[in-house]
């Protein structure tokens, strides 16, 4: 199986459903560049250069510029998304979606359900999120929360490029408005990815370490922090299981308890900002299923309440990292160090 | 031989393993050992499994203790004669761990990579191991498999003869693309295989409906098969578990595959959660569970099979083996009542349908010797 990064894992699954499926179009600012310019066509590609080829192979009409109006093309695309398209909107940086929320929320999540389930949203969005590039404030949070919050929107957070592939084919092939977050530090992280097309069912945790002493729930990007972490202390003797759930929304809440129930203990991994967090929505699901399995407090691993810092070194302390899973995980079973 | 100093070392079980963890030892230091001897018990990601001894002597030291993770090719243990002293053991040892990091270079460098092939417009992935100029053995996975089922006898064997494995169409990385299902229909895709490239004879080992792949390509193309063996094989009998095909086919989580899994081993502990992965990873690509189900249709329609070649076997002209684990849950080891004379059946104990991987030692011994006695 081919060696593949995060980047090329989402422009080959965008691509294989758009040459699948004449209905799968992508909007978005810069996805493609040049429009309307006499200059070099496709020249961007996206801030990532995930989408760049696509515009050569499937056409402006099918790969759409837009100006720089996130209210104007989120808008149009759940609007092409009810009447019969499947677009997959680039929302650049989650932190803009302030300007059309109302589209999301109040629109594209209650089209099936006000609709009286006869109208479908194929909608996807696809929006960069996290920490640790030096972003600053308004282009570095993990709004993953605000979505999960909303019946009527699926959210989606891969954790690596075999799961981004298949995760957002399963997205593109949705008949419901889904939200795709894509952490921007994983761009470049490799994985062994298929050619060939896969689906990765939503609701449906991943176990990426399996052990007795304590289970790690980590999402998105922190899912590879509390492997290491996870493969640290197994050298201490203290085995974990880690538990990707893949998605928040719908969210696997009987394989988290199921694993907590095996191993009694719990720590929570969110990047989010502390409050109305994944991790106090885990944390809140576990002590009400499975309080009488707990032999120690719940440990939630995760970011001070404040803006992304963009001093280097206040970001570096800002993000959860493996030292403080292993401290969390420690405090647990009795062995710090 | 035994005047030498011997390295045991940890072996590369599949293309992807990178290090293993002792599990226990069998064997103390300072006993006599024999090859072949189940010395170690090794667990990787994927599964644990016991590793028998490369070679004899005494076992003189352990370099890796139990519950210790280390690399492939890492030193494990020494073997030598009583009479060697300590302290050319430990020379030894010291000058093996200085080149592990060469070693594991070479290593890199000798290792197969998967290759692909085009048989009428229909892409097939297949891994070529070893380099032999005798007539090389031929891998057929069984329902469900591919070219990972024989993770512990294709590196092994493959030191002594060319060997080949292949993802069956359906299969693994191959097309899903498929326009029959059938037992002949796969045949001829793997005549077609062995005629690209240029492979005019071949062992061949098949497991359960590979092994039925194997018996119909013997007799329909006596000129291409030197010898055969076959593992828990269709095509003796018309009965089939086939709650267990429809399970896997119908398995989409890991929970329902771990159950389905357990029931091809006599030790269900050997089901990991990358074996679950990996199969739930293959059965995601698109068209794997239609053409699950094609096959599924033409070779076990209506619950049994389809096709039997018992009353032909007596027409084999080479030699024939057939090798079934006696907790066999899926295809009834009372199929290999009444078999002609010409196929010797041999019963391994404490293994399910999964005799290769359950007892790879003495399912590769067996197929050595048949392939030896050619």
């Amino acid at each position: 199986m081919p060696k593949k990064t995060f980047r090329q894992a989402v422009h080959e699954a965008l691509a294989q459903e758009m040459r699948r499926d004449p209905t799968v179009v992508i909007v978005g600012e810069d996805i493609s560049g040049g429009l309307g310019s006499p200059g070099e066509q496709d020249a961007w590609g996206g801030p990532q250069g995930v989408t760049k080829g696509l515009m050569p192979e499937f056409g402006r009409s099918r790969v759409l510029d837009t100006p720089i109006s996130e209210s104007a093309f989120i808008g149009a695309a759940v609007g092409a998304a009810a009447t019969g398209l499947r677009p997959v909107a680039d929302l650049m940086f989650v932190d803009f979606m302030g300007v059309c929320f109302d589209q999301i929320f109040n629109q594209a999540a209650k089209f099936r359900y006000m609709f009286g389930g006869r109208a479908v949203t194929p909608l996807v969005i696809r929006t960069m999120y996290g920490a640790g590039l030096r972003a600053a404030s308004q282009h570095s949070q993990s709004l993953y929360p605000v979505f999960t919050h909303i019946p009527g929107l699926k959210v989606v957070i891969p954790s690596s490029p075999y799961e981004a592939k298949g995760l957002l084919t399963e997205a593109i092939r949705d008949d419901d408005p889904v939200v795709f977050f894509e952490h921007k530090t994983l761009y470049d992280v490799e994985e062994d990815v298929p050619d060939e097309a896969y689906t990765i069912p939503f609701g449906e945790a991943n176990l990426t370490r399996e052990g007795d002493d304590v289970s790690i729930v980590a999402i998105g990007r922190m899912v590879n922090l509390a492997n290491e972490a996870a493969d640290n202390l197994q050298r201490d003797n203290i085995q974990c299981t880690v538990v990707d759930p893949r998605t928040t929304s719908p969210m696997d809440e009987d394989t988290i308890i199921e694993t907590v129930e095996d191993t009694g203990r719990l720590v929570v991994v969110d990047e989010a900002s502390p409050r109305c967090s994944i991790a106090t929505d885990i944390s809140a699901l576990v002590a009400e299923r499975a309080f009488t399995a707990l032999k120690g407090p719940i440990r939630m691993v995760r970011p001070p309440h404040t803006p992304v810092p963009f001093a280097p070194e206040l970001e570096d302390a800002y993000i959860p990292n493996v030292h403080d899973i292993c401290e969390a995980v420690r405090s647990l079973v009795g062995k710090s160090q | 031989m035994s005047d030498q100093i011997q390295a045991v070392t940890m072996p590369k079980w599949g293309l992807s393993m990178t290090e293993g963890m002792v599990a226990k030892w069998n064997a103390e230091e300072g006993s006599t050992i024999h090859k072949g001897d189940e010395l170690v018990e090794i667990e990787t990601t994927k599964i644990t499994n016991v590793y028998e001894s490369p070679v004899s002597g005494v076992l003189r030291r352990k370099v890796v203790c139990e519950g210790e993770t280390v690399p492939i090719q890492a030193l494990l243990a020494v073997v030598a004669n009583l009479d060697t002293l300590e302290s050319d053991i430990d020379d030894f040892i010291e000058q093996y761990q200085s080149s592990l990091e060469n070693r594991l270079a070479v290593q890199d460098k000798l290792d197969p990579s998967y290759e692909r092939v085009e048989i009428d417009g229909q892409g097939l992935r297949f891994l070529r191991a070893g380099d032999s100029g005798q007539i090389p053995l031929l891998f057929l996975h069984g329902f469900g498999g591919g070219i990972n089922s024989w993770m512990f006898n294709q590196p092994p064997l493959s030191e002594s003869i060319t060997t080949y494995s292949l993802d069956l169409p359906g299969h693994g990385e191959s097309n899903k693309e498929i326009k029959a299902g059938d037992i002949s229909a796969m045949m001829t895709s793997v005549v077609s295989f062995l005629s690209s490239l240029n492979v005019p004879r071949v062992h061949i080992v098949g497991h359960s409906m590979g092994g039925g792949i194997a018996l119909k390509l013997s007799l329909d193309h006596p000129e291409l098969a030197k010898s055969i063996t076959i593992i828990s094989s269709i095509g003796l009998g018309r009965e089939i578990n086939s709650k267990y095909i429809e399970d896997f086919i119908g398995a989409n989580r890991p929970k329902e595959m771990k159950s389905v899994l357990t029931e091809l081993f006599a030790n269900n502990k050997l089901v990991s959660r990358d074996m679950i992965n990996d199969i739930l990873k293959y059965k995601r690509l698109d068209g794997t569970t239609d053409a699950l189900r094609r096959i599924a249709a033409d070779v076990f329609p209506d619950g049994y099979q389809s096709l039997i070649m018992k009353d032909h076997l007596s027409q084999l002209r080479i030699p024939a083996q057939c090798i079934w684990g006696t907790e066999d849950q899926i295809v009834p080891i009372s199929h290999t009542n009444d078999l002609p004379s010409n196929i010797v059946t041999h019963y391994v104990d404490g293994a399910g349908h999964m005799a290769h991987m359950e007892r790879s030692g003495e399912v590769n011994r067996l197929i050595e010797e048949l392939i030896r006695g050619t």
